[in-house]
Order: C-alpha cells, then structure tokens, then sequence
C-alpha cells in the first residue's frame, strides 16, 4: 500500500463539477507533478460535500483545511503555500458572513457545526467508487453482523426499536414494514429501492449515491436477509447519470469481494441486485407506479390493498424502501437501535437531510437530528435570506408538501408538528422564499408540476388539478371573486379525500397551505389587482422613471418588441402596448431606471 | 460520427437493433430499457422501429406506443443535435428561471419542446436537474451551467454548434 502525507480531497458533485471542480482536479494533478509532490500527495474525487453554494470544494487532509470557490488559477498558490511550505492559504478559507473570520478547519463552519452527518458521514469523505475506502470507514460490519450474530427476527425487532421511519415522505415505520414482508407467505420475495427523486428541489437522493454507494447496497443486504429476499431492484432517476455510474462500480466491486451474489461472506445467504434506470415519470416515485414501471408498463399507480408487502412486484412479496431509509440501515446496526434512539424526538427518531435551497445565503445539503426549529436550520445553518430582505416562507416537501409562514418558523422539524401545520416531511426540500416571491405564483407553479406529472387514471387528480390550475391562473391575473377562494378550498380538499394514490392526495398541500397562511395575498391580487411581491406580469406594468433615465439606449436595444423608444441621452419611454413583459430591460439598465409598478 | 470511417447507414443502426433485441429476449421487464436503447441507437423511435420492438416482444403496438407517450423521456419525432434542458425545479423558479427559459425560446425561435429547424437544438422541459444550490441552472447536453443570468445564455449557446 502506498504512503502519502496529505490527501487532497476535491468534490465531484454534481453541484461542484458544474463550478468547474474537473478542471481544479486536473489542474492539481499537473501542479503536483510540476512540484515533485505526486508521489506523496494523493487526490481523492469524493462525492458531495453539501456546500455547494461555495463550490467547487478542496479539503486537505490530514488538517482538515477546508478551501473554497477553488479556480485553476489559484492551484499554483494553493500547492506552493499549503503542500511545500505548510502554510494555510487565507485568502481561499470560508469567511464567517457574521464575524467577518476566516474558518480554516470545517468542522467549524457553522453550516457544518449545526448538522449531525449520520447518513452522509462518508458524503465527501471518501471516494465513492472504492469499495476499500467504504470498508475502511466500518463498511459492510453491519453485514457481517447480521449474517454472523443476528437471525431475521432480531434484526426486524432492531429496526423496530430503533424507530426509523421512511424518508420517501409518507414516514412509515420501516421495522413494520419489514416485518408485513417478511410474514407475507410465499418463496420469492423482492426488495426494492427507490431512487426516483422527482420532487423539484431535492437532491439528498442524488448525493447519497453519488457519495456513498455502497452504505445504500449495505441497508439493502441486511433488508433482504431480515425478509427473506434473494432478488432487489434498484429504480433510479435516468436524468442522475453519475449517482447510476457509481451505483454500478458499487454493484461490480461488491460482488468481486463475495458481498453480492451467491453465498454472501461464506453464508447460506444469496442475493443479487439490478438497475433499473427510470423514463422520467414523477408518479412512479408512486411505490406501485414505481413497480409497474419495473415490469415494463405505463407507470400508473393501483389501488391498495393488496399492499406491496403482499403482492408487490410480479404479484411477489415486496418490500420498498428510498434511497434515505436503506441509507439509515447499517449504522443502526453497527451501533444500535439505542445508539440512534438518542437522536430526534419521541415519534421521530434519527436525522433527516434536507435540500436547502431558494433565497438562503448557504444553499447545500444538510443533515440534523429531528425535531430541530425550522429557524435554526434556516437562520444558522442557511444563515439568513439571500441579500439580507425578509423571509416569507419555507416550502417544505415539494409538490406533495406546504408553504408554511414566519409564524410556523419555530415550529419542531418532525413528522407530526409538520403534518399538523398542513405540509409534510416529504422526501426533504425546503425551499426558502422572501418577499420577492408571489405565493398565488408559487402554488400556481406547483400546481403546473403536478397537472404535468398526474397519470391521469383517477379523475380527481385528472379533471381536479386542471380545474384548480384555472382558478389560480384567473386570480394571477386579477379575475374572480373572494368567493372563489372558498370554492378553491372545498375542490382542494375533495381532491386530497379522493384521489387514488399519493400525487393525487397530496397534490392540493401547496394550494391548501398557501390560502391558510399568506390568504391576505389572494386577496390582494383579486380585490386590489395587485400582486405585492411584484411577479404576476398580468398585474404589472414595466416603468421607465425619467429622472433617472441617463438616455443610453441599452433597454431599447435589448427590447425584442421594439416597445422602447427615445432619442439618445434622453428619457425613454415603454409602450405598454407592445410591451411583452419580459423584464429583458430592466436587466439592460445600468441606472435602475427600469420599475415595476 | 464516429473515428474509425465507417458510415452509420440505417442498416446498421436496424442491425443494433436486432442485437439488442436478442440480447432482451424473454427478459422480463425489459420493454422500458429495450426502448431506451433503441433511442440511444435511432436518437429517437421512429414507428418502424417501435413496430420491429412489439413484434419481437410479441405486444400489441398500442401496449408499446403507450408506454412510449407515457415517458417523459422518450421522443417520437428526431431532435437536435444539443438538448437544452431548463431547470424549472422550485429553487430555480423562485431565482428566476422563467426569465432564463425566455431568453433560451427568444433565441432560438422555438418553444419549449420544440427543435430548430437546422436541427441544431432541442428545448425539452425539465421538472428539476437536482443541482438546486446553483439556481438558474440549464443542461445543454451533459454540461451543466450554474448561477445564470439572462444575458449569459446567447454565449453560451454559441458554444454549440
């Protein structure tokens, strides 16, 4: 094995690679080679560090240094100061926005202090496609554990204890879950996991797979041996190649170490996996539209009973967990359902990662232990709204899920407090918004998802949708009447009654929620024809204030409908007429002359 | 086209699809992946070759061309040679990306879903690239370009040709 003095960890995330963090890894190469340091200096391609707001990440080990907004130009410094001469290089550290420091070591940061990293304690930490690295960071003990001290029973009872609930979004506890599975009589038995994130603005899936591969095919090892499965599909996104690359060198290597196939670790114990990558349909996060998708067909969603743990794939036993909850799997074992017991709160126990993300200053995955005030987790950890204006809401869950007010901001992060304020956990976006955001336009944009994405099977999601989308149009434009709010509400509500499957029912959250908190905006737009954030064009006029106008003709020139005139170094002027609204002026214009009113 | 100078002609493309429709015979499950690749293969699914998939598998052309429309991901007509994805996911709503996707559809004189007729670009929409921390975000083919502003897009698409 070699020997080197320092690791130099660059992120290979997709939010970090998109920053240009190939080119800061290639770059290091030539320099490390340049300087005579490729041999005791080893760079490891990880996977997502959860700060992607300072993208692209170089972390240094042994110190811990962490280095962000890294370019290539900046290589050539970084690798004489830090790697020749020892010394820290200020200038690339994270500055504390509050104290104006400079943090050298991550750990420090607060966007990392607040988080507990229990399933993204290998994110960022190792190279996800060497199952070495993985096994070095107590990978695949839980396995060993359970095929060597543990019968199926015990380990059902320990994931019962352990109270972990699924992180798809509905929070079914998992340890019962199991247990259906593995009563449910029949020889072939299936596991699957869930890796079809299509809730806009989650991308927790995405990085656990692309980080840490293997600690997901660990937790499926264990669930198939408690249930009795010798077969698991995993059903990932087509639109996240890399978390499917990585997924495959994972499979590929477990499989040359006995961890996957026939006899796994000299047992009796078999079982094999297979990818299967999905055609973008957003209902088949659906579990049965998820399975019918499996078999070849249209993914449309049954009704249930049967439930899946009865007659679930091909009409098998089958048992179906997201990519979270299999992730939560070997460190409950490893250390006990007591040990996990400690985090959270009494119904909801563990962590939860979110994607945080929208107007926060730090956007980036984080993970914290339930129950944790939404303010802590925007306000500390995000550190506050973009540009310091004022917060508005937090759209917690998705499309399935709720925007909730300053007035919930301290309400406990946790299945229950959420649920009872009308959003759900869902599978982990949070989506902060501030006072540039309409929420009639928010609930509007939700809606536009699911009427898209709905099968169109059952008719209350199928006609329900389409008819709320209307109203909402009509109100972001001025039209309708408070009566119609009320008329809004009673649909809303008959569509979550009624629906057939899970898109469906929970599709009216963002239009339930949105009237309950922010009404008062509704009305504003229908009563005053007014939009008080400023977004809904129809109720809009751009505005060219004359003191302020220099003349330059920038506007003029960007307008594609030839709507602006004026004579050079002098005021000009927008014909509402042909003005399309599309706001290509104002970011033409120098002098902030350009208004809305 | 590819290095080694021989030409894709429609022959060899229907011989890869006999290939890969060996390769899946008797599978189960295998109509979704079958058609991904034959996508991969064609760029898109024309009717023949969704006739050639249903007969081999033995379904009724109905059963194929409905899965087919029910997946987002898989074309019926040819696109262009750059796909340009918008992100419209809820983070990149609320920094601005309609404003962007305006921009992209102003450019090119085409609609969202729409290919130019040099076939140079495909817009499809996109729910959500899953790259939140770096809203606006669009994906021309597999680059992913972050932190936009409008007036970036026309160098950017400059950089396809």
């Amino acid at each position: 094995m070699e020997l080197v003095r320092a690791h130099i960890l660059v992120c290979g995330g997709t939010g970090c690679t998109s920053s240009g963090s190939k080119a800061v890894q290639e770059a290091l190469h030539r320099e490390l080679k340049k300087q005579g340091l490729d041999k005791e200096v080893k760079i490891v391609e990880t996977g997502c560090h959860g700060f992607c707001e300072q993208g692209p990440l170089v972390i240094v080990y042994p110190e811990g240094t962490f280095y962000c907004q890294v370019q290539v130009e900046d290589i050539p410094e970084l690798v004489e100061e830090h790697l020749l001469k020892g010394r820290i290089l200020q200038r690339l550290l994270f500055t504390e926005p509050l104290t104006q420091e400079r943090v050298p070591h991550y750990k420090e940061i607060d966007f990392y202090r607040k988080q507990r990293r229990l399933v993204l304690r290998n994110c960022g930490y190792i190279d996800p496609e060497k199952i070495d690295e993985y096994i070095a960071r107590d990978g695949y003990v839980a396995l060993a554990k359970v095929l060597g001290e543990m019968t199926p029973e015990d380990v059902i009872e320990e994931i019962k204890a352990s109270g972990l609930r699924g992180r798809g979004g509905a929070g079914f506890p998992t340890g019962l879950k199991w247990g259906f599975a593995a009563q449910a009589p029949g020889e072939k038995k299936y596991v699957v996991c869930n890796a079809d994130e299509g809730d806009p603005g989650a991308f927790m899936d995405r990085s656990i797979l692309e980080g840490d591969p293997h600690c997901v095919l660990e937790g499926m090892l264990i669930g198939a041996y408690a249930i009795g499965s010798d077969e698991g599909y995993i059903y990932a996104r087509a639109e996240y190649p890399l978390a499917i690359k990585r997924l495959k060198i994972a499979l590929a290597q477990a499989r040359e170490l006995g961890l996957m196939g026939d006899n796994i670790l000299g047992t009796d114990f078999c079982f094999d996996l297979h990818i299967k990558e999905g055609a973008g349909a957003f209902v088949c996060g659906e579990e049965t539209a998820l399975m019918a998708s499996i078999e070849g067909q249209r993914g449309m969603p049954r009704s249930r009973p049967p439930f899946p743990a009865n007659s679930g794939l091909w009409g098998k036993p089958t048992n179906i967990n997201n990519v979270e909850t299999w992730a939560n799997v070997a460190n409950i074992i490893r250390n006990g359902a007591k040990w996990y017991g400690q985090f959270g709160t009494e119904k909801s126990k563990g962590t939860k990662v979110f994607a945080l993300t929208g107007k926060v200053k730090n956007t980036g995955l984080v993970e914290v232990p339930m129950g944790i005030p939404m303010r802590e987790i925007i306000y500390e950890i995000g550190d506050g709204i973009l540009g310091d204006k004022k917060f508005k809401a937090v759209q917690i869950g998705g499309p399935s899920g709720g925007c909730l007010s300053e007035g919930q901001l301290d309400l406990a992060v946790d299945y229950e407090s959420l649920g009872s304020a009308g959003a759900i956990m869902g599978s982990g976006g949070l989506v902060v918004m501030d006072e540039e955001t309409c929420m009639v336009d928010v609930a509007k944009f939700f809606l536009d998802f699911t009427r898209a994405e709905s099968c169109g099977k059952c008719t209350p999601c199928r006609e329900g949708i389409q008819r709320m989308r209307e109203m909402l149009q009509d109100f972001s434009e001025g039209k309708g009447s408070l009566e119609d709010l009320d008329k809004l509400e009673r649909l809303a509500q008959t569509i979550k009654d009624t629906a057939l499957c899970g898109l469906g029912q929970t599709a009216p959250n963002p239009v339930l929620t949105t009237l309950r908190y922010f009404r008062d905006e509704y009305e504003a737009h229908i009563r005053d024809k007014r939009c008080p954030a400023g977004v809904c064009r129809a109720l809009l006029t751009y505005y060219i204030v004359p003191e302020l106008c220099r003349g330059c003709t920038a506007c003029a020139r960007v307008c594609p409908t030839g709507a602006i005139t004026g004579k050079v170094k002098e005021p000009h002027v927008i014909d509402p007429e042909k003005c399309i609204k599309c706001g290509a002026c104002m970011e033409a214009c120098r002098f902030d002359s350009i208004i809305l009113k | 086209m590819c290095a080694c100078n021989h030409q894709l002609t429609p022959d060899s493309e229907y011989a890869r699809l006999e290939e890969l429709l060996k390769e899946y015979k008797d599978q189960r499950g295998a109509l979704i992946p079958v058609l991904q690749q034959a996508q991969e293969i064609f760029g898109y699914l024309p009717e023949p070759v969704l006739k050639r998939i249903a007969e081999s598998f033995r379904l009724p052309l109905s059963r194929v061309y409905g899965v087919t429309t029910f997946y987002a991901q898989f074309h019926l007509k040819p696109r262009g040679r750059h796909v340009i994805r918008v992100c419209q996911g809820t983070a990149c709503h609320v920094r601005g990306s309609a404003r962007i996707l305006d921009r992209v559809q102003r450019e090119l004189g085409i609609e969202s879903g729409g290919t130019t007729e040099d076939l140079r670009f495909t817009i499809e929409p996109v729910a959500c690239l899953g790259a939140c921390g770096l809203a606006p975000v669009m994906m021309i083919d597999d680059n992913t370009h972050g932190r936009l502003t409008v007036d970036m897009i026309p160098k950017i698409l400059d950089m396809y040709e």
